[in-house]
């Protein structure tokens, strides 16, 4: 869907996503490299379980709503992505406690 | 740069690191007010000029000079004595100029002798069929990530709406090599002539020749079909296809990724939460806040600069922030105001730049068919609440935004109705025959961005905090 622009020449930033090793860049935010990735990386809302990706990327819509470090329900869009972050893709509603 | 704010009390605090924010931030500090500049973003620029510290875009041409021109604001603030917090969420104001602000997962509450809000704007919510499919985005999230990862568009790309971001966009992708194959221009044909009255001022406005150089720029690379009338995403939980009649023809191309636009508006829930006064404006279709010339609220002490006083683009939101830094010192420290521009001059700077306003306004009017959408098209991302399921609210006595929570549950999801408000208030003034002003808004309250009941149980308390609300 995305590709990178070859002027990018920031540092690789190692994530995992769903225990699966991603290479993002410093200064990406987690929705960024997500999208950027390539996989999938749809969660599934809370209400009916229907797929979705983010929409606006800006803090406004909370369709980036993702699992970081083991939190749940973060904005991706608005978390710059670390070295070693755990990402998870958030199927359905949160838990308590994650 | 992330750190919780170095004192309870400031002059002048600041929300937004935006062209207004920044703007407000530099000339309080000026003046020598003890300033606090709050952004929820990792760096400052806002929207429009996102990223502008840290962009991976190096070739200055692909952004466009606009851009480059937040560079030596930022550079203002930050040789300046404001204190600047990035990542720090504020999610309260009140009538007492309490802030309530989280940075780092730790919140705080600091107060403020004048607030200055520069909350800027979002995207238009444009409810079509399908948008809730994941390849479906606003195009200001393309532009978002462009600006800020240098990620492009690679698959079958469409890009419809209309209005002169959807240009810019569009014409930055190309640059940077990313791929568009179709761009639907979503202008009702009839606005060319509703805005001829105002089209002596955008003539003689900076805005036209650069306009028209855009779009010629993007034209020669992209079939653009005008006159769009209907618009429609489809796919199997993934967008597939795009559908579009124009001038009487229908077409469904395969897609990959959809940028939706159709203009901006103001980001209120902030200022609503706080009690500010909003009025329904007919010509750019939002709410904007009630306020004086030098940008004051119906709240003593706070004021609104920016495109959240209105929609006025970057160059106004620069002098509004100015103007309302000004007016902040005239009230505080009446002596220090000699060092800054005059406020004739400001406002004289503000005509300037509002000019051609009204041209965009009426020409990039969005055509009702994609304000206020029919049947199953969803209305509320959050709660996934249709259009049809409004309807049905009203003909069982929902009568406006806040009474339809109670039956749909619509506004009360995690973006508390920044995607579905307007929807909500256009489609049920419709629908009952009142005006947008009539019908209202959503009841706003904080805390206006999510926080975890932890952050909050953990917050410093008094003595008198917990004496009334422990017994015995």
């Amino acid at each position: 869907m995305f590709k990178r622009s070859a002027q990018d020449d920031r540092r690789p930033v190692h994530i995992v996503v769903d225990g699966v090793a991603v290479e993002a860049r410093e200064g990406d935010t987690v929705s960024a490299a997500l999208l950027a990735s390539g996989r999938d990386v749809r969660r599934a809302t809370a209400v009916s379980g229907a797929p979705r990706l983010p929409y606006c990327m800006m803090g406004v819509c909370f369709d980036c709503l993702v699992t970081i470090d083991g939190v749940g329900n973060r904005q991706g869009c608005l978390v710059p992505v670390a070295e070693g972050m755990q990402i998870d893709i958030q199927k359905g509603k949160r838990e308590i406690g994650r | 740069m992330n750190a919780a704010p170095k004192r309870d009390s400031y002059d002048v605090v600041v929300i937004g690191a935006g062209p207004a924010g920044l703007a407000a931030a530099a000339t309080a500090a000026e003046a020598g007010l003890s300033t606090l500049l709050l952004d929820e973003n990792a760096g400052p620029g806002g929207q429009v000029w996102r990223a502008i510290a840290s962009t991976p875009v190096t070739e200055r041409s692909y952004l466009g000079a606009d851009y480059w021109t937040g560079a030596s604001l930022v550079d203002e603030v930050r040789s300046g004595g404001a204190e600047i917090i990035q990542r720090a969420t504020v999610w309260s104001l009140d009538r007492n100029l309490e802030i309530g602000v989280s940075v780092g997962g730790a919140s705080s509450f600091v107060k403020a002798r004048r607030v200055i809000l520069a909350t800027g704007a979002l995207e238009r919510p444009f409810p079509i069929p399908g948008w809730t499919l994941p390849g479906v985005m606003s195009a200001g999230a393309a532009q978002t990530m462009l600006k800020s990862s240098g990620l492009v568009p690679d698959g079958k790309t469409v890009i419809a709406g209309q209005g002169p971001l959807l240009w810019l966009l569009a014409a930055q992708i190309l640059r940077l090599g990313g791929r568009i194959d179709r761009i639907l221009d979503t202008t009702e044909r009839r606005n060319y002539l509703s805005a001829l009255p105002h089209a002596f001022a955008f003539l003689t406005s900076r805005y036209f020749a650069k306009g028209l150089a855009m779009m010629r720029e993007v034209r020669a690379k992209v079939p653009v079909v005008t006159g769009v009338s209907e618009l429609a995403a489809a796919g199997d939980g993934q967008l597939a296809t795009v559908t579009y009649a124009a001038g009487g023809r229908r077409e469904t191309i395969p897609a990959e990724l959809l940028l939706l636009h159709q203009g901006v508006v103001p980001n209120v829930n902030l200022a609503m939460a706080a009690g500010i006064e909003h009025r329904w404006d007919d010509r750019q279709l939002c709410w904007s806040p009630v306020l004086d010339p030098d940008g004051n609220t119906s709240v003593q002490g706070i004021a609104i600069a920016g495109d959240g006083a209105g929609i006025g683009g970057a160059e106004a939101a620069v002098v509004r922030g100015r103007i309302a830094a000004r007016a902040a010192v005239d009230a505080l420290a009446p002596a220090a105001a000699g060092k800054l521009a005059p406020m004739a001059t400001l406002r004289a700077s503000l005509a300037k730049a509002e000019r051609g306003r009204a041209f965009l306004d009426t020409l990039f009017r969005p055509a009702p068919q994609f304000r206020i959408p029919s049947g199953d098209t969803i209305v509320c991302r959050c709660e996934e609440v249709t259009a049809r399921d409004i309807l049905d609210a009203v003909a069982i006595g929902a009568t406006g935004p806040n009474q339809l929570k109670a039956y749909r549950r619509t506004g009360m999801g995690p973006c508390q109705g920044r995607l579905c408000g307007l929807t909500v208030t256009e489609l049920m003034a419709q629908a009952r025959g009142k005006t947008a002003q009539e019908i209202g808004y959503y009841r706003l309250r904080s805390p206006v961005k999510p926080i975890t009941l932890a952050e909050l149980a953990a917050m410093p308390k008094t003595e008198t905090d917990v004496s009334a609300v422990v017994r015995g």
